[in-house]
């Protein structure tokens, strides 16, 4: 499924990843200094709303790395982000507050999924792997609608946020945007590393060449479902700091749209660059937040974008820049 | 218990015949256009809210249903022209994406023009009774109506696959279209009469069941989600797949919502076995998905991968 890839080819690469991580660190140092500003501007709730634009870009970024570098197109990443929500909500209803324990949580309950469901997905290609994706993302919205304990449909309240080494300093919301922060910040870090190391570039070579790569000796399908379950954790994780943001888990979610959305922040943003997904989650996120201030029928307008998009400029907002002259990470 | 086994049986035949309609038109799409369409739901959901519209302006319901197919070519038509003819030799990740957001316009559209509550059709007066089955079992006429339509379609469909010259350039087209268009085919054309084939379908779907659902902008996205595990079971592109992937998932579907708390009592306590069998019974057709597919990748009746 090369097709599926309009990122840059192997050979420029290095200048334009350094282009990106740069662009990448910007990001990062507009993000620190956005909850002074924010409160300076006397309008503190901006940091509630930036702590959910933060967690997810995790979960894009988490995605690009599939989908971007590895060609697979997931429709059931909001499962994983559902699994991270409500290790927050079922962990804490037995006493467990530790956020670094409900993360571990969350990460075994999504790796084991993903692993399961990525085995059986990724026999399959192209079409195929998307739908089926799909279900197995329903499958997962539907067990929690049924679970009448954690409120089923009408969802779940947190009594309070995860606490760290046992304090509770998460309730102060701008410490929470900064533990979100640092995690971003870090999985970019694990991120940009594993797309560098000798796993990324095979999983770059299968989407380039399956195979070439397979006659090479490297076996497609090991990659790929190694690939699937650690970006399936990596955005399990984005899941636990949501529920924190909002203090309430749903089946809402996990529901496909939010996969729609997620894979619309990783496009929005140019697929395998990482950065671009970081770009993209804030774009998507901060244009439904101003189209929905505009108008009640906002999802109208940003349909309407998204099909002009694709019809129009293909390679994402990335790809308009480029046009225009004012990005280019191709050099 | 045998007369809740058949009707319940009888209830998923009609479900599966509904999701045979959808479903059929969608297999197509993918088998011979390769294009991920996920707003093949709204057109089944178009084909509600104009049968729910034109019922309430002529008040005849055999009006409204003659309506709703020229309806149904105009939608689909549109629909090719404007966006999905755009995207055939697109990646599956841009047709993902433009059918997102044509789902997303199509939802609030409905929203504006009929508002958001649901809308009701009312039954034509001829099937609105009960017929007796076996002893004292009553089953609606019009679910029966349901299965006879369908199958009459279905049985149409199959002469037009099988018996015509252009079931024979989508058959040829399902399996390799590079060679038809070789051949000298006007493939563009023929892409066009598919989706509005399958948009038609997906309509008169809508259409008929708007009498026994409540019409609202959900319908589409439940039902979506089911056809594209029938598609995967029953192998992109092959109609009989389809057909029987329909049969099977709605099925399982109506039975295992009905029947796997009462097998589990049996194993469980009463209320352990109630929370046991509505979680897993919503779960059970993708389990019987993963299942097909572990045995064979590309579906029951799928030639390509």
């Amino acid at each position: 499924m090369s097709d599926v890839t309009t990122a840059p080819r192997a050979a420029p690469r290095a200048p334009a990843m350094a282009m990106r991580v740069k662009v990448a660190l910007i990001l990062f140092a507009l993000f620190a200094v956005l909850p002074p500003v924010a409160v300076a501007l006397g309008d503190p709730f901006m940091v509630l709303i930036a702590t959910r634009i933060l967690a997810y870009a995790i979960a894009a970024m988490a995605l690009d790395l599939i989908l971007g570098f590895g060609a697979m197109v997931s429709f059931g990443h909001a499962a994983y982000l559902g699994f991270g929500t409500y290790a927050v909500a079922i962990l804490s209803s037995y006493g467990v507050n530790d956020l670094l324990l409900q993360m571990l949580g969350a990460v075994v309950v999504s790796a084991a999924f993903a692993l399961v469901t990525g085995a059986i997905s990724l026999r399959t290609r192209g079409v195929y792997f998307i739908m089926i994706t799909l279900a197995f993302g329903q499958m997962a919205f539907f067990f929690f609608i049924s679970l009448s304990a954690y409120g089923g449909d009408d969802g779940y309240g947190l009594s309070s946020r995860s606490t760290i080494f046992g304090s509770d300093v998460l309730e102060n919301d701008m410490t929470l945007y900064y533990v979100t922060l640092g995690f971003l910040i870090a999985l970019f870090a694990a991120c940009h590393r594993i797309v560098g190391s000798r796993f990324g570039r095979v999983l770059t070579g299968i989407r380039e060449n399956r195979e070439r790569m397979e006659a090479v000796g490297f076996p497609p399908f090991r990659y790929q479902l190694t690939a699937f379950v650690i970006s399936a954790c990596i955005t399990s994780l984005a899941g636990v700091l949501l529920a924190n943001q909002a203090e309430f888990v749903s089946p809402a979610f996990m529901s496909w749209h939010r996969s729609g959305e997620l894979i619309v922040m990783v496009v929005f943003g140019g697929i395998g660059t990482l950065t671009g997904a970081i770009g993209g989650a804030v774009v998507a996120l901060l244009l439904e937040e101003w189209l929905g201030a505009l108008t009640h029928h906002w999802p109208l307008l940003f349909g309407l974008i998204l099909v002009l998009m694709v019809l129009f400029s293909p390679r994402g907002i990335t790809g308009l820049l480029e046009r225009t002259g004012l990005w280019r990470a191709r050099k | 218990m045998t007369n809740l086994l058949v009707l319940q049986l009888l209830n998923g035949v009609q479900l599966g015949i509904i999701l045979f309609l959808i479903a059929a038109g969608l297999t197509l799409v993918f088998g011979i256009m390769d294009v991920v369409n996920l707003a093949h739901g709204v057109l089944y959901m178009a084909g509600a809210y104009l049968m729910a519209t034109f019922a309430a302006a002529t008040g005849s319901f055999w009006w409204a249903l003659l309506l709703v197919l020229p309806g149904a070519v105009v939608v689909g038509l549109l629909l090719e022209v404007v966006v999905i003819r755009r995207l055939y030799d697109r990646s599956h990740l841009d047709q993902v994406l433009a059918t997102f957001g044509l789902v997303m316009m199509a939802n609030e559209t409905v929203k504006i023009i009929w508002g958001t509550s649901p809308l009701s059709v009312p039954m034509p007066d001829i099937f609105s009774g009960s017929v007796p089955l076996m002893g004292p079992l009553q089953y609606p006429v019009y679910r029966i109506a349901i299965i006879v339509a369908g199958l009459a379609v279905a049985g149409g469909l199959y002469l037009l696959v099988n018996h015509t010259r252009i079931g024979m350039l989508l058959r040829a087209g399902a399996t390799n279209r590079a060679m038809v268009s070789a051949l000298g085919v006007d493939i563009g054309k023929l892409f066009a009469i598919v989706f509005t084939l399958g948009a038609v379908l997906a309509c008169f779907a809508g259409a008929i069941v708007a009498p026994i659902l409540s019409v609202d902008t959900g319908m589409g996205e439940s039902v979506l989600i089911l056809t594209f595990v029938v598609v995967v079971i029953g192998g992109i592109g092959s109609i009989k797949g389809a057909f029987l992937g329909a049969v099977l998932v709605a099925v399982v579907d109506t039975l295992g919502g009905v029947f796997g708390p009462i097998l589990l009592r049996s194993v469980l306590d009463a209320s352990a076995a109630g929370q046991a069998g509505r979680t897993l019974a919503p779960m059970l057709v993708y389990i019987l998905m993963a299942a097909i597919l572990f045995a064979k990748p590309t579906g029951l009746f799928g030639g390509r991968g």
